[in-house]
């Protein structure tokens, strides 16, 4: 592949599972819509001619159906993909993710594993209103037993599936509906980090923003912003929700003194929530400001543009909130 | 907002006298720039300020007796709105849905109010001051980060005057501009300031008075009692004179740098020569800040301390000794100087006498006088020969020690004098 190619968060993804798809025959991938229609988010479109019914399969409407059927062809040896088309509709299968897959290891005593990758769209922005719109991949990052990962550059969407396949135990990948129309180069394979590594996307000395998925570019531009009003922010992606690393996350605070978590999700009981109890409870010496959040207000996310927009985290916000912790 | 209060230049001060303001209203003010001159029992001191800003009102006429604490003058930050607490907005949609009479005849009266409120405990202002009920705070605040620095320098935090973060909360960067300032200081790099608005007659008389006014309290409150030893310099001399053979005029260093270091690293030795007596008890000091006692060319003298002395090897002590010296003359010691000395040197130098029987500082317990240094008939092994040695002299509280601890103190400075190789 030429490498200053450029492509787009969907193409990077459909290209990742394309390149699985073709290295290993016991991938497929399973959803609803992803064959015939190519996918809700058409991340799969042309992947139904290229592999056929067998390896691109339509399944009914059931989350619980046909995540339980992902989980038991895993435990039968294959490496199955499967979508689900939002975060809203997948508490359909969380029986089936928080009881099966991400216990059976565990209750087996080592004996059996689920080396199941699930996809699935998340966030707001597409005027979706409020069963289509959510961030809940905070409740899964909970979960002991999967790992929860947020590519939010097209790298990562393009390198972290080939990452999660690997890994022998449940993946869940967050795509955020806001980022498949991005467009960027995309580097080397192995210029692409851990899975489970947080990226310091921007280096900074004033503040550390914390952020992942669809948040990071709001994140970065409110940090581009904060540039011109000489703050130096640094802005860490996180991309892997759980496990979380928080070495790069300590390593940041403990320079800077000072953080703010930027998060899709609702304040209470957030992922961001979460970080600011660990940086409180190992970096309490080297704070110079009381860590805060900028989270989504706490409505069902709004149909209305205009509301949509001011009840989720915006580059302005961010800015305002950041300001203030460094008491200017 | 900000509000200047009557700065504390010393564990005794009670109250202080606003001299002269340098500053109106309206006037921009930068962070270090010279606001007020406050009078206090040790005489003048200027007054720094600690923001940038612009002065919105002066609280008290120059002239006032203000207690230490009280509010002076307020000062409106530079890019204040974000410093005040955010307000919870009414959204204009509320106002321009409500109408005078309900757009609805059901009984729901309630329902002109938007429904997409948020419920109220999400509205609740998420800010980063901390929620006080008064201005006037017993403790002081200050964050983890800044409190960190603050003891890792050994510095007692709670003598600062109010910092930069909300309500006054001192941040990370008033403790390193506090110390930034304490090193830029050393050069001496602003011109001099001088009081030309007040009669230095007068100025004299007051610093004569503060002068007075201490010693009476020492005198009237600590029971003195006093020790003196003649100290052999003659090792002391030697190694200075070793030392300074391959130093530039400029680097040399003075008896003095050894004698004081010498008293430093044994006062460490001692705590209960380092501390203050206060509310009838004695708390020991954590770090030796001796106290230097400058004498004035126009009269008078100030105590400047040096920071953790028994930290400083001589070529620092000498650094430091040169430096406050001619600071302290020009009227420049900064805030820190003034107060935070936890025993008092006195050193007549080489017009003085050969000894000093000096008065505690209160509320400090001891005081150590350096006497001239001379040239004695000495005995040594029943020979009689010519020695340079020096009198050291003790005053200290006898509420806290005795002469005998006092004599261990002496006998201690004394040694450390005769392996001054070990003062490095």
């Amino acid at each position: 592949m030429n490498h200053t190619e450029q492509l787009t968060y969907r193409e990077a993804m459909r290209e990742a599972i394309r390149e699985a798809m073709q290295q290993d025959p016991s991938v497929f991938l399973m959803g609803e819509d992803v064959g015939h229609y190519g996918g809700c988010y058409a991340v799969s479109k042309g992947l139904l001619q290229e592999f056929g019914e067998s390896r691109i399969v339509d399944t009914p409407l059931s989350e619980s159906g046909f995540v339980g059927a992902g989980i038991g062809a895993a435990m039968g040896g294959m490496r199955p993909i499967v979508e689900v088309m939002t975060v809203n509709f997948s508490l359909l299968a969380l029986d089936q993710i928080v009881n099966n897959a991400a216990t059976l290891r565990h209750m087996s005593g080592g004996q059996l594993g689920v080396p199941l990758v699930i996809r699935m769209a998340t966030g707001s922005g597409k005027q979706l209103a409020a069963q289509h719109s959510h961030s809940l991949e905070n409740w899964y990052a909970h979960v002991p037993g999967i790992k929860v990962l947020a590519p939010a550059t097209i790298a990562d969407a393009r390198y972290m599936l080939a990452m999660a396949l690997v890994d022998p135990d449940p993946v869940l990948i967050f795509e955020h509906v806001m980022l498949y129309n991005r467009k960027e180069a995309v580097p080397k394979a192995d210029d692409c980090p851990a899975m489970d590594q947080a990226v310091v996307r921007q280096q900074g000395s004033d503040i550390t923003l914390v952020s992942y998925g669809g948040s990071l570019f709001k994140t970065l531009a409110a940090a581009e912003a904060l540039t011109e009003q000489k703050i130096s922010a640094e802005v860490i992606d996180l991309r892997s929700l759980r496990p979380l690393d928080t070495q790069t996350l300590f390593s940041s605070v403990n320079k800077t003194h000072r953080l703010l978590v930027v998060d899709e999700g609702w304040r209470t009981g957030s992922l961001a929530g979460e970080i600011c109890a660990l940086v409180a409870e190992h970096c309490f010496w080297a704070l110079d400001a009381p860590p805060q959040r900028v989270c989504s207000q706490e409505v069902p996310i709004p149909y209305p543009k205009h509301l949509e927009i001011a009840a989720t985290p915006q580059v302005e916000h961010i800015v305002t909130t950041a300001k203030q912790i460094v008491y200017r | 907002m900000k509000t200047i209060t009557m700065p504390s230049f010393g564990a005794d001060m009670e109250q202080g006298k606003v001299a002269e303001w340098n500053i109106k209203p309206g006037d921009t003010v930068h962070r270090g720039d010279i606001i007020a001159t406050i009078e206090t029992m040790k005489g003048l001191i200027d007054m720094e300020v600690f923001d940038d800003g612009i002065v919105e009102q002066l609280l008290v006429q120059a002239g006032s007796e203000v207690p230490v604490g009280e509010p002076i003058a307020t000062l409106r930050l530079l890019g204040e709105v974000a410093v005040e607490t955010p307000q919870i907005k009414t959204t204009p949609v509320e106002k321009s849905e409500k109408p005078s009479t309900p757009l609805y005849a059901n009984n729901e009266a309630d329902y002109t109010t938007p429904v997409s409120t948020p419920p109220s405990e999400t509205t609740a202002a998420i800010s980063t001051q901390p929620h006080l009920e008064t201005a006037q705070q017993a403790i002081s605040l200050i964050s983890p980060a800044a409190r960190y620095q603050a003891e890792q320098q050994g510095f007692d935090w709670r003598t600062l005057p109010m910092g930069t973060g909300p309500n006054g909360a001192i941040v990370l960067a008033d403790i390193q501009r506090y110390f930034q300032a304490e090193k830029s200081d050393l050069n001496a790099t602003t011109p001099v300031k001088k009081h030309t608005h007040i009669e230095h007659d007068e100025n004299e008389q007051k610093m004569r008075q503060a002068i007075a006014a201490v010693v009476s309290q020492s005198k009237r409150e600590i029971p003195h009692y006093y020790l003196n030893q003649d100290i052999s310099l003659t090792h002391a001399l030697q190694w200075l004179q070793h030392y300074n053979e391959t130093q530039p005029p400029e680097s040399r260093l003075l008896i003095n740098a050894l004698i004081y270091c010498a008293i430093a690293k044994a006062l460490q030795k001692f705590p209960t020569f380092n501390g203050f007596f206060q509310n009838n008890r004695f708390q020991p000091a954590e770090q030796v800040h001796l106290g230097n006692a400058i004498n004035l060319r126009q009269g008078g003298l100030m105590v400047a301390a040096i920071h953790n002395a028994a930290t400083l090897t001589p070529v620092t002590m000498m650094e430091k000794l040169k430096d406050q010296v001619i600071r302290a003359r020009e009227g420049h010691l900064t805030m820190s100087e003034m107060q935070d000395a936890t025993v008092t040197i006195s050193n007549l130098g080489d017009r003085g006498s050969d000894a000093i029987l000096g008065v505690i500082f209160p509320p400090q317990v001891a005081l150590i006088g350096v006497g001239r240094v001379r040239e004695v008939a000495w005995v040594e092994n029943h020979i009689i020969k010519p020695v340079t040695i020096v009198s050291m002299s003790l005053a200290a509280d006898h509420r806290v020690t005795d002469g005998h601890d006092g004599a261990r103190l002496l006998s201690k400075i004394n040694k450390l004098l005769q392996k001054p190789e070990q003062l490095t």
